[in-house]
């Protein structure tokens, strides 16, 4: 049984943060798994009341909130469009309308699960976390930083007229993921990303080597080199073999979609 | 009565329906006094190990903790939490608490307190000294093992049922009629395969909630949610070791049960706190107690040989099965029967047939009873075997099945000699094949964007209830206008019994339906009833409900011949009024009701039991169009048709809504629930996060009809459906990949991997 | 801690602690409709909606409802029973138990989506588990109360829809 001593709905990030480096305490994102664990909380801090759960459409950029519900992402029309349904294809079969109406990007993109679908997602986008003090880092460099006591605010993803797609394999329709993909593409050059091996999703290195219009061998010799490279297990899903196997179907498919997202462009 | 039916076979809407959807406290919990102790069980982390100390002191010591028990303050006196006839077949193998854990998740104390977050704090307190023994896991290494699950002396079988604790034996089963070897020698076609089931969870959405209270009498009052109130009162005494006289059962709704609450799961514990503290208590199980502790349905391994001649014909069938009852019995000795006897029925009757059976204790999760109870089991080995046969001869299974399924009249050696009267079986099959097109569909299609799309077929059967043992009696008042208030002891549990039982009523009455007033469950109030379980309740407090029906007609016409001083001979009734056209007189039922309470010596009530020398099975075919992605081998299911003889369906929604049911969760047994132990024998999918059971976007389309047959010895021809709808999934589906994608899948749940590591195998997968 | 929340447009003042989740004082309060299924947010029994966004009531802090409005089954009773009776005249109801859940998410879905197809119902309904009906039932129900309230719709065919509830 978990406990929470103190429940804080802060004013201000500053009061957040203060609060953050007590080891007790907990900045509560969507609080959906709050109910598993068994830990001894002593300040539960709440950010809800800090209007950062909004989606803000720049110029260049897409900003949200940590506290905007995964829902709003999957239903926001700007996004989605920009991104050619990325966004919606990622979040849609994480258990239900209503979970995806509390759980909030800033706590899945923290936790950096391992199962993560949007972690996955973003990952494949040019995204960058807005730390409270730690500042602008890149996803790519955040997912792998150890966990501390800093609160991230923002995400910010980059316009910058990429293609993308995104593919999960799950045993059933709204269960964890076996394994997540996503690809995007930007003036010729690719940038693939696999999750749920179940580590949490890492990129393709040789996705960069990909000629802008992909053979299947490329496509299947990039599998073949994340399967190489990155680290695979079994649980209870599925084997890390058969993760392996699905990597290069995977890859396929989301290639494909962004090569025919391009032809129809075309 | 007129031949024309007004509620039977109709669309009737369940009484409680408006009720329950308008979200009413109804349930255990909505009832139980704000008052109750909270109950909660600490449980072993060790699946076999002995506790050689546990002290108890500090959490006694927590503000709010009522009491804290441990094995050394219930009765040592074996039981069984089975909801079985007594003598229970299943062992006398467990107390209330032990100094020997046996699974992960035992009980090893029971802490009672005034709030949530003291007992939990209690919990943690106790202090409890293990010494860990190496446990039996395997269930194919369980029997003579020396390591013994079951060491103790005071272990007992109460029927012969071939149980040695000694040898982890909890039953043994079998029948032989004519010489099964010599005749499958001679046959020229022999499959002889091996399939493997596990255990899963029932998954009602109502997790095991019960309140106890005393009742001005000092009497133990238990507010449950079971299918069994009557064993319920029976093993609590049992346990508790007081006076049977001293506990009374009330049924409120029930969330569900599937089998889960034919067993005794969450009673005894606030029972006994009740019992020690005179305070009023409250167990509700989390649902990872559900799924970690309480019963599931039997794993089981299942070889079956079949022999055909060069025509087709099915001359011998063998099964022997493994099952697996986990730490404690319940339910063991009964189900595995019907692994053998509810499918090996479905044929012939056959030259030579043969069944045999073990049944052995492991150190894992105690199995129980599910839907289907070992028929599933049996007939996904049986069915799956079935369509081996037919390929091996290159013939179409469902010709082969054509050639060779039973049909009425026929008198089955594998079924305990009992004529089967009402078969459709040959009809369900004609109009499934219609359904789907198998003739279009067999085997299978390439859809030619990666995927294939395969059919399959499986038959099924059950019983309907337990021959010559179950046994339900219904009480009918005449009230005040001419209502009826009907007392059943059959546990409606969201199926909609007491409905249905309401519909015969009316029919038997000529009434409107809401002249009919049930009232169940409660002990002390409603007559015996052996319980909601083996698909009994239709047919057997059915005809119940009909002979009492008829006992009380009698007795009102008696009454109304007295009121007209007329000749009882003259009586007639037309359900509103009684009357005598030879002496032109009358009388209502509302003023014969009025006269009934006026000074009258007899009471205008009849009460009637019924208890069957037969069980008559239903029978069904499903065939089920799956769609396999030849990348990833996942398979989709595309369209699922089932037909269904349930002799005279009595509520047509009820039953295809049944039928719906019982296929989705089928489905689910086939192709998603995946449990799983680790190598310390700790259930990992304890959860619904972990334990997939099918959503709506999961289950595909399933379509359902009747082929209505009657059985003679059933209310208006009814027999059962609540069992027999989870039976053909896991074979029908087993056969459409086959179909579809040429790997024979011998173990469930059939993923996704084996799908395509099969498909690896014979070459047909296109990963690149 | 102190809290004031807006249940069915009613103000009510309570305390809790600071690990209370909004289901414990729901049901606390009496709104008995709202059920616990799983424990892990995979069941969706515990469905109430929360400034009218469906939300698992499990896994909202309490805390977190403060100054805000939660609307359970019993404050929708009237649109509940509208559809109570399509899903009673399929038999679909069951058990029960899970009922209040889907209910208010199918009424949820109803405003937020106008004529939805096949595909998304259930993908919208997805989080709503059912052990009793394998859902075809429900679908039924959710297709005839679409039709009756939002027109225009592909009924069942002839004999599938029945007549209101007596």
């Amino acid at each position: 049984m978990y406990t929470i001593r103190t429940y804080k709905r802060v004013e201000s990030l500053e009061e957040a943060y203060e609060l953050n480096q007590k080891k007790t305490t907990t900045i509560l994102g969507g609080g959906m798994w709050l109910r598993l664990g068994s830990r001894q909380i002593g300040a539960a801090v709440d950010l809800s009341g800090l209007g950062l759960n909004t989606i803000e459409e720049t110029d260049d950029a897409f900003i949200i909130g940590c506290m905007t519900p995964l829902r709003d992402m999957e239903i926001h029309q700007g996004l989605n469009q920009y991104f050619q349904d990325l966004i919606r294809d990622s979040l849609k079969d994480i258990v239900g309308v209503q979970f995806r109406n509390t759980a909030t990007i800033g706590g899945s993109i923290y936790g950096r699960f391992g199962f993560s679908d949007p972690l996955t997602a973003l990952l494949a986008l040019d995204t960058t976390v807005e730390m409270y003090k730690g500042g602008m880092i890149p996803l790519e460099e955040f997912v792998n930083m150890p966990y501390d006591r800093d609160i991230l605010v923002r995400i910010h993803i980059r316009k910058d007229g990429r293609r993308c797609a995104y593919q999960s394999f799950r045993n059933t329709r709204t269960d964890f993921p076996v394994l997540t993909t996503a690809v995007s593409c930007k003036e010729g050059q690719w940038r693939a990303v696999i999750g749920a091996r179940p580590k949490k999703a890492a990129l393709v290195e040789g996705a960069k080597k990909l000629p802008a219009k992909p053979e299947k061998q490329d496509v299947d010799a990039l599998a073949k080199e994340a399967c190489e490279t990155l680290k695979y297990e079994d649980n209870m899903r599925a084997s890390g073999e058969y993760r392996k196997i699905l990597t290069g179907v995977l890859l396929n498919r989301a290639v494909e979609t962004v090569c025919g997202g391009m032809d129809h462009e075309d | 009565m007129s031949d024309k039916k007004k509620y039977i076979g109709k669309r009737v809407v369940k009484k409680d329906a408006m009720a329950l959807l308008a979200g009413k406290p109804l349930y255990t919990d909505d009832l139980a006094p704000a008052d109750c102790l909270i109950v909660k069980a600490l449980r072993s982390p060790h699946a076999s190990a002995l506790i050689k100390s546990i002290d108890t002191t500090k959490a006694k010591l927590v503000p709010g903790v009522e009491c804290v028990l441990t094995y050394k303050d219930v009765p040592q006196k074996r039981f069984t939490n089975a909801g079985q006839s007594y003598p229970e077949p299943s062992p006398y193998d467990r107390y209330i608490l032990e100094d020997r854990v046996r699974y992960v998740g035992d009980e090893v104390a029971l802490v009672a307190g005034t709030k949530e977050k003291a007992v939990d704090k209690a919990l943690r307190l106790i202090k409890v000294q293990y010494e860990v023994l190496e446990p039996v896991l395997d269930f194919r290494k369980a029997k003579d093992n020396p390591i013994l699950v079951h060491p103790e002396d005071d272990w007992v079988a109460n029927c012969p049922v071939g149980a040695d604790n000694k040898r982890n034996m909890c039953a043994t089963d079998g029948f032989e009629s004519g010489d099964v070897e010599k005749v499958l020698d001679e046959c020229e076609y022999v499959v002889d395969e091996t399939y493997h089931t596990l255990a899963n969870n029932q998954g009602m959405m109502e997790p095991f909630v019960t309140y106890t209270e005393k009742d001005a009498y000092g009497r133990l009052l238990i507010t449950s949610s079971t299918q069994i109130p009557f064993h319920v009162r029976r093993i609590i005494a049992n346990a508790l070791d007081i006076p049977k006289s001293k506990v009374r059962v009330v049924k409120p709704r029930i969330g569900g049960g599937f089998g889960a609450k034919q067993t005794v799961v969450s009673e005894l514990f606030p029972a006994i706190v009740t019992w020690i503290t005179g305070k009023p208590a409250k167990m509700i199980y989390s649902r990872k107690e559900v799924m970690v502790a309480s019963t599931s349905r039997h794993e089981m391994e299942i070889r079956v040989r079949l022999g055909a001649d060069v025509s087709g014909k099915i001359r011998a069938m063998d099964m022997y099965t493994l099952s697996n009852t986990g730490a404690h019995g319940e339910h063991g000795p009964t189900t595995v029967g019907l692994s053998g006897h509810k499918a090996l029925s479905l044929y012939g009757p056959v030259e030579a047939c043969r069944f045999k059976a073990d049944v052995v204790y492991t150190n894992t999760m105690p199995s129980g009873a599910y839907r289907g109870y070992g028929a599933t089991q049996g007939i996904f080995a049986l069915e799956s075997a079935v369509d081996e046969l037919a390929h091996k001869m290159d013939m179409d299974p469902v010709k082969l099945r054509e050639m060779n399924l039973v049909h009425e009249g026929s008198i089955q050696p594998a079924y305990y000699n009992e004529q089967f009267n009402a078969v459709a079986l040959d009809r369900c099959m004609a109009r499934a094949k219609e359904m789907i097109g198998w003739d279009e569909k067999y085997p299978f299609k390439d859809m030619g964007n990666g995927k294939v799309r395969g059919i399959g077929a499986a038959m099924a059967m059950q019983g309907s209830g337990i021959t010559a043992l179950d046994q339900a009696a219904v009480e009918i008042r005449l009230s005040d206008e001419g209502f009826y208030n009907m007392m059943i002891g059959a546990s409606d549990m969201g199926t909609g019994c007491d409905t249905i039982l309401a519909q015969m009523a009316a029919e038997c009455l000529e009434c409107d339906i809401d002249q009919i007033i049930v009232h169940g469950v409660d002990t002390d109030v409603s007559p015996y009833d052996t319980g909601s379980y083996a698909s009994s309740t239709t047919y057997v407090t059915g005809m119940a409900v009909v002979k009492t029906c008829e006992t009380l007609r009698k007795k009102m016409m008696a009454l109304a011949a007295d009121v007209l001083k007329c000749p009882e001979e003259n009586m007639e009734f037309d359900g509103k009024k009684f009357y005598s056209l030879e002496d032109e007189k009358e009388i209502s039922l509302s003023d014969l009701a009025t006269q009934s309470h006026l000074g009258i010596n007899e009471a205008m009530s009849a009460s009637e039991s019924f208890c069957s020398p037969v069980s008559p099975p239903p029978f069904m075919v499903g065939m089920a169009e799956v769609e396999v992605d030849l990348a990833t081998g996942q398979p989709e299911v595309i369209d699922y048709v089932a037909v269904v003889d349930c002799g005279t369906p009595i509520n047509l929604n009820l039953a295809k809504v049944q039928t719906e049911g019982g296929i989705g969760q089928g489905i689910g047994m086939a192709l998603y629930e995946n449990i799983q132990y680790n190598e310390k024998g700790g259930m990992i999918n304890n959860s619904f996060m972990q334990y997939k059971i099918p959503t709506r976007l999961d289950v595909g389309k399933i379509r359902v009809e009747f082929e209505n047959s009657y059985e003679p010895t059933g209310p208006f021809g009814a027999k059962s459906i609540g069992e027999i709808v989870i039976n053909t999934p896991s074979p029908a589906l087993a056969n459409a990949i086959y179909n579809a994608t040429g790997v024979r899948l011998r173990e469930l749940p059939m993923t996704s991997e084996k799908i395509l590591k099969g498909m690896m195998e014979n070459g047909r997968a296109q990963i690149g | 801690m102190k809290i004031k929340v807006w249940i069915n447009d009613k103000a009510i003042a309570t305390h809790i602690d600071g690990d209370t989740m909004l289901i414990d004082v729901l049901r606390e309060k009496g709104y008995k409709s709202v059920k616990c299924g799983c424990d892990t947010t995979n069941c969706g029994l515990c469905t109430v909606w929360l400034e009218g966004r469906p939300v698992l009531s499990c896994a909202v802090p309490a805390a977190r409802a403060d100054g805000k409005h939660v609307t359970t089954l019993e404050g929708v009773a009237k649109e509940a029973e509208e559809f109570g009776r399509f899903m009673a005249a399929q038999g679909a109801e069951q058990c029960g138990y899970c009922s209040p859940g889907l209910i208010m998410n199918v009424l949820a879905m109803a405003r937020e989506m106008k004529k939805p197809t096949e595909k998304e119902i259930k993908e919208y309904l997805a989080g709503n588990l059912c052990r009793c009906t394998g859902y075809e039932g429900q679908y039924r129900a959710i297709r005839n109360y679409l039709a009756v309230t939002q027109g225009d719709y592909q009924l069942f065919g002839k004999g599938e829809v029945i007549e209101g509830v007596r």
